[in-house]
Order: structure tokens, then sequence, then C-alpha cells
């Protein structure tokens, strides 16, 4: 693995079918760099993070992690994956398997690590984001915000350098946000290098880094959190942050 | 979590009033239409000719032990039949699953394949290989007729099976593949331990539903000659111009079909209260 953390996509293009979804994406988050996604339902933030994992093919452009161009022929695409994290909007924990399980499968099958060190990171992991007591639960029996910190120690468990976080707090009550951003605040101060797709400005606004705003496709616009959301250069912020505001959710 | 729902009556006993009373009306009335049926039957014009020919009690209790023992044989096919039919219907699922022009072919084959065992007949598949394969006279292959007539309905009840497992795998959202692969699963990894284990769960209802077919089935095999509960039969009731023999082998397949039916119909039960209970989408 390269010493050299960090993210870098330049030129990312990307279709499904005949709607261009990304037109040309240039973004280089450095390591232990926080960068949070802003824009509107369908300007392309969870079709980059998802380009990230190499869970969507690309159709142009190119995306190194950690040194390594991760789109050139040849990648073992599993080997890139386990250096990456990614956790989704709708949790997508395994319904059939335990907290423990869930948290486990990476670590044996992916890095092939034997069931009892597996199990016993896990476990550290589990206790360490205040699930100890959910280990052996299905997922079913568990709150939005619970499975949704299940799913972040999941993504932990194969030690990735970069972690995708893809509106990880819309599907889940109101009052069950709070506990899962606490988690990525953690996360930030041990200095995880996240890239974060979310819809909570003031979250954004405190943990960000860096903010980039996408419109149709393209990074409109980036900068500090101060600048982004005080004094936006762009008509096409403005806006978003003025219907952000009017809805009540900053 | 499974409080009984006071607006949902049991399905088989129906009604409206308090329990007690539903049950002694069906209880009644089932006891009613069996007498009005047995009268019909007693006193047809020819109830003694049918009684003699297929209620013969001598008769009966003669062949029993014979059928019994030759329906060993009916057990014996359907068990080795089912193990092999759970393996080799998985392969033809995932081989129809793979993505990608490279595996074009097996894709091919494994829709060919399931397109011409369900179009074909059994009875002719169990005769083609019962009195084709052996006929080649190749050394190593076997000329016992037990075992073409099992290969013909594991062949059958794999292409069955086999879009059973396929609704199954396809009944699992993408999103779950996403997230194995996701952490670094490769894609046979991912279907081993996150897509098929939750495939198999859900289609297990419909999966032993084929397998009652199959226990039928079975009995197709003694065109082939070979001595299971029917071909018993078929030959006391020749011997003896007597019909009770097919009726006592008939038993014998309900019998062994009935613990199956209702072990169906309460996994069936239970998803739907498990379902009901989560409601977690």
């Amino acid at each position: 693995m390269s010493a050299q953390g960090g993210l870098v996509v330049e030129g990312l293009h990307k279709s499904f079918g005949r709607t261009e979804v990304l037109r040309g994406i240039d973004l280089s988050v450095a390591e232990h760099e926080v960068v949070c996604l802003i824009g509107a339902s369908g300007s392309g933030k969870s079709t980059l993070l998802r380009c990230v994992n190499l869970l969507e093919p690309i159709d142009a452009g190119r995306i190194v992690v950690n040194g390594e161009e991760i789109t050139a022929h040849g990648v073992d695409v599993n080997r890139v994956r386990r250096g990456i994290g990614i956790v989704f909007q709708a949790f997508n924990l395994f319904p059939h398997m335990s907290v423990l399980d869930n948290v486990t499968l990476g670590p044996r099958r992916a890095l092939g690590l034997p069931r009892g060190e597996a199990e016993a990171e896990a476990r550290d992991l589990l206790t360490r984001f205040g699930l100890a007591e959910k280990m052996d639960d299905y997922p079913d029996r568990l709150s939005g915000g619970q499975q949704q910190r299940v799913a972040i120690v999941r993504a932990l468990a194969t030690r990735p350098r970069l972690m995708l976080l893809d509106e990880i707090t819309s599907a889940l009550d109101p009052e069950l946000v709070a506990e899962v951003l606490e988690v990525v605040r953690g996360l930030a101060r041990d200095g995880m290098t996240m890239v974060i797709a979310t819809h909570e400005m003031g979250f954004a606004r405190d943990i960000a880094n860096r903010v980039c705003f996408l419109d149709g496709g393209v990074i409109l616009e980036q900068g500090p959190p101060e600048q982004i959301f005080t004094a936006p250069r762009e008509d096409r912020t403005q806006q978003f942050l003025a219907r952000i505001i009017a809805a009540g959710r900053m | 979590m499974t409080a009984p729902d006071p607006g949902r009556r049991s399905r088989i006993l129906g009604g409206g009033f308090s329990p007690l009373t539903n049950m002694s009306i069906a209880l009644v009335s089932t006891i009613v239409f069996l007498v009005v049926v047995a009268l019909l039957i007693v006193n047809a014009p020819g109830w003694e000719t049918v009684k003699q020919s297929f209620f013969n009690v001598g008769e009966g209790r003669d062949t029993f032990p014979l059928v019994a023992r030759a329906f060993l044989l009916n057990v014996k096919m359907f068990l080795i039949a089912e193990a092999l039919i759970l393996l080799f219907a998985l392969v033809i699922a995932v081989m129809r699953g793979l993505p990608g022009p490279v595996f074009f072919p097996l894709r091919a084959l494994a829709i060919g394949y399931t397109d011409f065992f369900r179009g074909v007949p059994t009875i002719l598949v169990i005769y083609v290989l019962g009195f084709g394969a052996p006929g080649l006279n190749l050394t190593g292959v076997p000329t016992n007729p037990v075992v073409w007539g099992v290969v013909g309905l594991v062949l059958v009840y794999s292409a069955y099976v086999s879009e059973v497992y396929r609704a199954g795998i396809e009944s699992i959202h993408p999103s779950q593949e996403a997230a194995a692969r996701s952490l670094g699963l490769s894609r046979a990894q991912a279907l081993r331990f996150v897509i098929l284990p939750q495939a198999v769960r859900r289609v297990i209802p419909p999966l032993l539903n084929d397998f009652i077919g199959l226990q039928k089935d079975t009995a197709l095999v003694s065109v082939l000659g070979s001595v299971d509960a029917l071909q018993q039969a078929n030959i006391n009731s020749a011997a003896d111009f007597n019909y009770t023999p097919y009726l006592i082998a008939a038993f014998f397949f309900v019998i062994i079909t009935i613990p199956l039916a209702r072990f169906t119909d309460w996994l069936i039960a239970r998803e739907r209260r498990r379902r009901q209970a989560g409601g977690v989408a």
C-alpha cells in the first residue's frame, strides 16, 4: 500500500443510458481531509461515491486512491474495495446474519482473517461504537440509528483508509440522526479521510474541511464551509442554499 | 409479537360465531356430508361389484406387505433424487445468472436445458433414458432401470427447481450484492455468503411443493419394469383380477406426501407471520 493517502478524481464522466449523470468531475481529497458533497437530489453525489468504490463502471476519466490508479486496466477490484469503506443511505445490512457476522464477513472472507481474530476485532469496534449489547441481534431488531452504526462498523472492519458516506442519515428518523453523526465526528477526529454526501448542512459546516457543491454532474463550486455557506459565489449555490434554509434544514 | 388478529378467522373452519360453535358446526356438517356421500355410493347399483374389485379386505390384507416393501424403492428413489436435484438445480440457476458476454454459452445452455426438460413429458424422458442408455452397450454405463429412472426424474425436476431458485435469487435486492462487493468480496463470495442464503430461505415452500410432485412421479419409473409400489400393485392385481392393490399403493403415496404438504403449509404460514411481525421493509 502506498504511503501517500487520499483521493484524486480527474475528468470523471458517467452516463446511465442516455442520461449523463457525471459530466467531468475533478476532485482531490488529501489524506485526513473531510470533504462534504452537497447538492440537490440527482446532482450526482451518490453516483460519484459509487464510482469511487468501483460499484459503477465509469465512462471516462481516472480515479486514484492512496496513490494507485484504481480505474486502470487489470486492477484487482476486490483488493481496491477492501481499502475503501462505503456506507449507504439504506444501511444494506445483511438481514440473515447477526450484527457480529455482518461485521466479520469482510475481514473473514475478503481479508482472510481467521474467525477468532476477526471476531475479536469486531467486538472491539462494536464496543467502541456503543453496540456491544447488540452483537448477537439480527438487524431487523435494531433501530435505524443502530443499524446505520453497525453499517459504519462493518465498513471500518476491513481497515479502509478512505470512507465514503452516502447520505447516511437521510433514511433515519430525526431523533436518530445525532447518534450517527456523532460516530462520524469521532472518525474525523481520528483522522479518517472521508468523502460525505449529505443533506445535513449544519453537520457539513461543522465537520468538513471543504465543501463541494455539485450541480448538473459537475462540481460547480468548492471551498471552506464558511465561504460556501455564508458567501457562495455561484448563483446556483445561492439558490440551493436558499431552498435548504426555506425548508428549515439549516 | 404474534398476537392473534381477532378479525381474522381460520381459513379452514371459517364462520363468524365463537370458536367452539364454529368447530361444532364444521364437525356436524362434515359428518352429514360424509354420510350422504357414503349412502350415495353404497346404494349405487354397481356398488357390490366395485366393492369386490376395489375394496376387497382379503386381497388388501394379502398384498399390503408386498406393496409396502415395494414402496421402499419409491422412498429410496425420491430421497436420492431430491438430494441430487437440490444441488444440480442450483448449478443451473447460478449458470443462468452469470453476467457478461463471456458466459453467454453457459447462460444459453442453462436456458435451453430448462426449456427442454420442462417441455418434455417426464414419462418420455424416463422411457428414452431407461431403454436407450443401457442399449448403447457402453462399458461402465449402468443397466439398472432404477438408476436411469432416477436420472430422468433428476433431469426433469432440476429444470423446475432451478427456476424456483432463480426466482429466489432475483428477489434479493441488488443493494445486497453492492454491500457485499463493497467489502471486497468477490462476486462468487457475495453469491455464496449473502445472496444464496437469503434466496434459498425465500423459496423453501415452492421448492417443497415441487418435491411433493416428485414423490408421486417416482411411480413413473415402473414403466421400465422395476418393482416399485405401483408395479407391485400391477402384478398382484393382474394375478388376482382385483384392483384393491392399486388403492393400497395410492394409500402409501398419500401417506408419505401429507406430512411434507403440512410442513410446507407451516413454513409458508411462519414466513407470513414473520414478515407481518417484522414490518420493516
